[in-house]
């Protein structure tokens, strides 16, 4: 006589952004199953999708040897930033309580296939990977570690591009950071670049596309000016694959496009030609 | 009679100080089309200005003039953001928007300043770096990225005057200095109040607001360590009085180069590779 009893219970459904990824490339569907199956690669377009700092880390790092450092530095609101959605600083403080994370960049000292590194890895979830005064902080520290060390330095860039928030001293950290990295050339070591999806803005205009080789993967957005910006300062439409990574490519400003997994082995292959 | 004097005087100073500027009056003069342009500044301080053109490459942006001049007889090379007076020259110049192409003729020609032991003084006026497809494709980041490496390890002196708008990174790529030198009624941003208020207001029109918070003006820029000295602009503004703006920042400039040609260069890199490390030190 169950069918006419009353529905006390309601089936558990979770909501469907729980179960369905959606590749924001080519607008795919797939199951979040399957999306975290393949790495958070497309299975469809090949658009490898953004990971954590911690998530990219153990990609990268040899198991065990990644020690992060001067993770004590964290943003400065020094300009007591208000905009119209609020304070720059509860902002902040919602964002390092919800990730962990203190800062858009994570660095570390590590070994990438046997060969001693230091590695940054930036995290777009945090504030979007903004280059704030702390991030540059960290950036010229680990430059300058890698000096003192003798290793060489990798940096996973992924972000939108200065912290406005820190105003102007936040575009000096392009400065910062870019003079750091040509003290470390001048000392002999080898910076390799990895530009993820996203790298655009004063990141890309710094150290992002400073590298001895500049590599990137799959679909990879990568550029200065938005799109948008763009169209409306020529009037024109902008070409589908303006800005990703194969566009770079063929007009020479990166140097290899590498699969997520292959990418440790290629870095500790280009560190072997180098003899480091 | 003096303590009279004394109580006039402050009488007199305190209603102009009501009148202060704000933040987004600032950025109007910054950007008044009367001030003084980068060919203004150059005629004003060197009467013997060679321009040379190219990046040997591909091009010969006009929105970055550079070239070789005596200022009071220090030979320079002097860079600069190119508005143009005229709308033919508006157009030429794309409004002081470098290219790639722009950037790379500055750092040419400022590798022959350093092989032949010639200051650099660079003046900073654009809205930002050119946004367009040519741009992108022929490196637009790159090339700013690039710039700020190169000028920062560069071993000659480079004197850098602000004098109306700092545009974010477009700015930057030739504001690496050892002395930042900035015009009272200049702006430098990270990004443009309209931009940043599109992102954070979600309406451009409130630039004002967002002028006021980014601290973009020059006093404000000095307290945050960001520019070194602040140029005295006539009354009412450069574009009042352009001959009495022009000299004054002659007169910066040159008491600059003395300082920074007497210092031995391993010192000056050094010196400047830590005012550069300084920048934003909270931590």
């Amino acid at each position: 006589m169950s069918w006419f009893q009353p529905k006390t219970e309601k089936p558990k459904i979770p909501p469907a952004k729980a179960i369905w990824a959606i590749c924001p490339k080519c607008k795919s569907h797939f199951t979040k199953e399957v999306w975290k199956k393949n790495d958070s690669i497309c299975p469809k377009c090949n658009y490898h999708g953004r990971l954590s700092a911690r998530e990219r880390i153990s990609r990268i790092a040899d198991k065990g040897s990644f020690t992060e450092i001067f993770s004590e530095i964290s943003y400065s609101d020094h300009l007591n930033f208000h905009d119209a959605t609020g304070d720059y600083k509860s902002k902040v403080e919602a964002t390092i309580a919800k990730l962990g994370e203190k800062e858009s960049v994570v660095v570390g000292t590590c070994e990438i296939g046997g060969h001693k590194a230091v590695l940054g890895v930036m995290d777009f979830s945090f504030m979007g990977g903004s280059l704030g005064t702390g991030a540059g902080e960290r950036i010229a520290r680990a430059c300058e570690l890698a000096v003192k060390e003798n290793r060489p330095l990798v940096i996973f860039s992924a972000s939108g591009g200065a912290r406005m928030h820190e105003g102007i001293l936040s575009l000096m950290q392009m400065t910062k950071t870019s003079a750091a990295i040509g003290r470390l050339k001048d000392a002999g070591l080898a910076y390799i670049s990895v530009l993820t999806d996203p790298t655009t803005g004063g990141v890309s205009a710094s150290y992002a596309m400073l590298g001895d080789i500049n590599i990137t993967e799959p679909r990879a957005l990568i550029g200065f000016a938005g799109r948008r910006v763009i169209e409306n300062t020529i009037k024109q439409k902008l070409p589908a694959d303006f800005q990703s990574a194969e566009y770079l490519e063929k007009h020479g400003f990166v140097d290899k496009i590498v699969e997520r997994k292959d990418m440790k082995a290629f870095i500790a292959k280009m560190f072997n030609f180098w003899g480091f | 009679m003096a303590k009279k004097t004394v109580k006039k005087t402050v009488a007199k100073k305190a209603p102009a100080k009501a009148k202060e500027l704000t933040a987004w009056d600032k950025v109007k003069i910054a950007r008044d089309a009367k001030r003084p342009h980068v060919k203004d500044f150059i005629a004003g301080v060197c009467s013997d200005f060679e321009e040379l053109h190219g990046d040997r490459i591909v091009n010969d942006d006009k929105a970055m003039v550079a070239g070789f001049g005596t200022i009071e007889g220090f030979s320079c090379l002097i860079l600069g953001h190119n508005k143009g007076a005229t709308i033919e020259e508006n157009m030429e110049s794309n409004f002081g928007m470098v290219t790639p192409d722009g950037y790379r003729k500055a750092m040419r020609l400022a590798k022959l300043a350093e092989r032949f032991g010639n200051p650099i003084v660079t003046f900073v006026d654009t809205p930002g770096a050119y946004p367009g497809r040519e741009a992108e494709e022929r490196g637009q980041a790159e090339a700013i990225a690039k710039s700020l490496e190169f000028f920062s390890g560069l071993k000659t002196p480079i004197v850098v005057v602000v004098t109306g708008e700092g545009g974010s990174g477009g700015a930057l790529a030739i504001a690496v200095g050892d002395r930042i030198l900035m015009m009272e009624n200049a702006v430098y941003s990270v990004i443009s109040p309209e931009g940043c208020a599109g992102i954070l207001w979600r309406d451009g029109a409130r630039a004002p607001e967002a002028a006021e918070a980014l601290k973009i003006t020059a006093p404000e820029l000095l307290k945050l360590g960001a520019i070194d000295e602040i140029i005295p602009e006539p009354k009412a503004g450069a574009h009042k009085n352009p001959a009495a703006a022009i000299k004054a920042v002659k007169k910066a400039v040159v008491k600059a180069l003395k300082e920074l040609t007497s210092i031995e260069t391993d010192d000056l890199v050094e010196g400047r590779y830590n005012k550069i490390r300084s920048y934003g030190n909270f931590y």
